[in-house]
């Protein structure tokens, strides 16, 4: 249902619908505001379950009407039970969603469709985006299926196959010398001067709602249950502000009875200043980002502080993991159920396992754990930690030589 | 003479100017220069503690202040420094 309203988070102050994100009353961000009873008059559940298998199914629950010259089909991807790597992990019900299979090989791809739809709504002909990589993949395949133009921005020196990833699809890409907080720092002021929809500055309040179909398809997928343990990774921290978010909403909805949902949240030690303000108690402090996980390397987190109050509201916990135990993840969840995430999903998983060590997630509910993109896109950070493999003449006594005798040692 | 970059959100109280030049030597002082020239504007940088907004977020050149030296970070001749919303991105 299109909103007519946006609402600042801090001050409530409400102003009309527009390209716009912060409130100019105290700078909070400004968020979509719903009409709630309208939702609840609706029979949701019918008209949800009905819908198309994709993010679209909860059009009703989206700030924008459903916009087919931007659609590219993302989410309801798969809710796997993985009981390998629960067993490896001591966790009798464990699930992976799996985003890695968006249009895209990503999560974003959720938030891209709502926001590109919004850009269209106020007319713009430009889509932009600050990225590490996985946004800028979404917005430039967006715009090549609406016909529009793109720029994306991302700090040089990311993995080639992101840069790849967006290159295909036509836009310009610019490489910023810097990370992604000065990428991000760039963007915001081009915005000022430029008519662009930036899907991440000033089409954010409606962008950023597409992280709650990640809750409300998880809670479909278990038969209109929420989860125990959901364990998501944190860049700026709104995805797993948006989560929370979700699972609350389908309760306001009534399409759940309740949700009790510990909400855990996982950096990387080389970028964690969500994880130590969560752990000191102190206000998020900005940092600069050292690790391999480059899509989570946000060293100043907008939603930072969002994401503490989320997480403390529902018992969970905020950890963060070694590049190492990064990727040690990957390889663990690739081995175990045969998914190939990118260093983001190897800070999920790294997390996941020292969270279930430390007795912070119930060994005995239903846990989730959030795969957020594709491991095609990042093979530099596991390349040297992958046995080489065995190369041999087309005889089959080399094979026997080579292959049986070294598979037998 | 350091240059401001004001971002639209704060443009009501510059009369709509998105360029203010100050002479001032450190961040605070420059604030405090814009506030004597468009009253309100302190206030909507630096909260009750004395300490910028959290909602705000300033550069000063290529540097957020944050990882410089804060409000005492000078400004030399010819700065250019950026007043950005911090709700800005995210992935």
């Amino acid at each position: 249902m299109a909103v007519e309203r946006l609402r600042c988070r801090e001050c409530g102050t409400e102003v009309p619908v527009g390209p716009v994100y912060v409130c100019e009353r105290c700078f909070g961000p400004l968020e979509v505001v719903y009409d709630v009873e309208a939702l609840r008059r609706l029979p949701l559940r019918q008209r949800i379950e009905s819908g198309p298998r994709s993010m679209w199914r909860y059009a009703d629950l989206m700030p924008v009407a459903y916009d087919p010259v931007v659609d590219l089909s993302p989410g309801f991807t798969p809710l796997v039970p993985a009981p390998r790597l629960g067993r490896t992990l001591g966790l009798r019900r464990l699930y992976l969603k799996n985003d890695s299979v968006n249009p895209t090989w990503s999560f974003k791809d959720r938030a891209v469709e709502i926001g590109a739809a919004a850009a269209r709504r106020f007319g713009y002909e430009v889509l932009a985006c600050a990225s590490t990589g996985n946004l800028a993949n979404s917005v430039a395949a967006h715009a090549a299926r609406a016909g529009m133009r793109a720029f994306v921005f991302v700090p040089a020196g990311i993995e080639r196959s992101k840069i790849l990833a967006s290159a295909i699809y036509g836009p310009t890409v610019i490489e910023v010398e810097g990370g992604y907080d000065e990428v991000n720092r760039l963007c915001a002021e081009i915005g000022e001067e430029h008519h662009w929809a930036f899907l991440n500055v000033n089409m954010r309040p409606f962008y950023s709602e597409g992280g709650k179909t990640l809750a409300y398809e998880v809670a479909e997928q278990l038969g209109w249950r929420a989860p125990d343990d959901a364990v998501i990774p944190i860049a700026s921290g709104n995805l797993l502000v948006k989560i929370c978010r979700g699972f609350q909403e389908l309760v306001t909805l009534g399409l759940l009875s309740e949700a009790a949902t510990r909400i855990h949240g996982a950096q990387a030690e080389g970028c964690a200043p969500v994880a130590t303000a969560f752990r000191t108690g102190t206000e998020v402090r900005p940092v600069r980002p050292q690790t391999i996980a480059h899509s989570l390397a946000i060293g100043t987190p907008a939603d930072g502080r969002y994401a503490i109050a989320a997480a403390r509201a529902t018992g969970g916990q905020i950890e963060a993991v070694t590049d190492e135990e990064i990727v040690d993840g990957m390889k663990l969840l690739a081995e175990t159920e045969g998914i190939f995430t990118e260093t983001a999903g190897g800070v999920t998983i790294a997390t996941l396992r020292k969270l279930a060590a430390a007795g912070a997630i119930d060994a005995g509910g239903t846990t989730v754990a959030y795969i957020t993109g594709i491991g095609l896109k990042t093979q530099e950070a596991v390349a040297a930690a992958l046995p080489a493999s065995v190369r041999i003449r087309p005889t089959l006594r080399a094979f026997e030589q080579a292959v049986l005798t070294t598979a037998a040692g | 003479m350091a240059t401001i970059r004001i971002p639209t959100p704060m443009r009501r109280y510059t009369n709509g100017e998105r360029l203010v030049t100050v002479s001032a030597d450190t961040v605070a002082a420059a604030i405090a220069e814009l506030d004597g020239r468009f009253p309100g504007l302190r206030e909507r940088l630096i909260d009750g503690d004395g300490q910028l907004h959290r909602f705000v977020t300033v550069f000063v050149g290529e540097q957020d202040v944050r990882l410089l030296g804060g409000l005492a970070t000078p400004l030399e001749d010819e700065t250019e420094v950026s007043i950005i919303p911090a709700m800005a991105g995210g992935a």
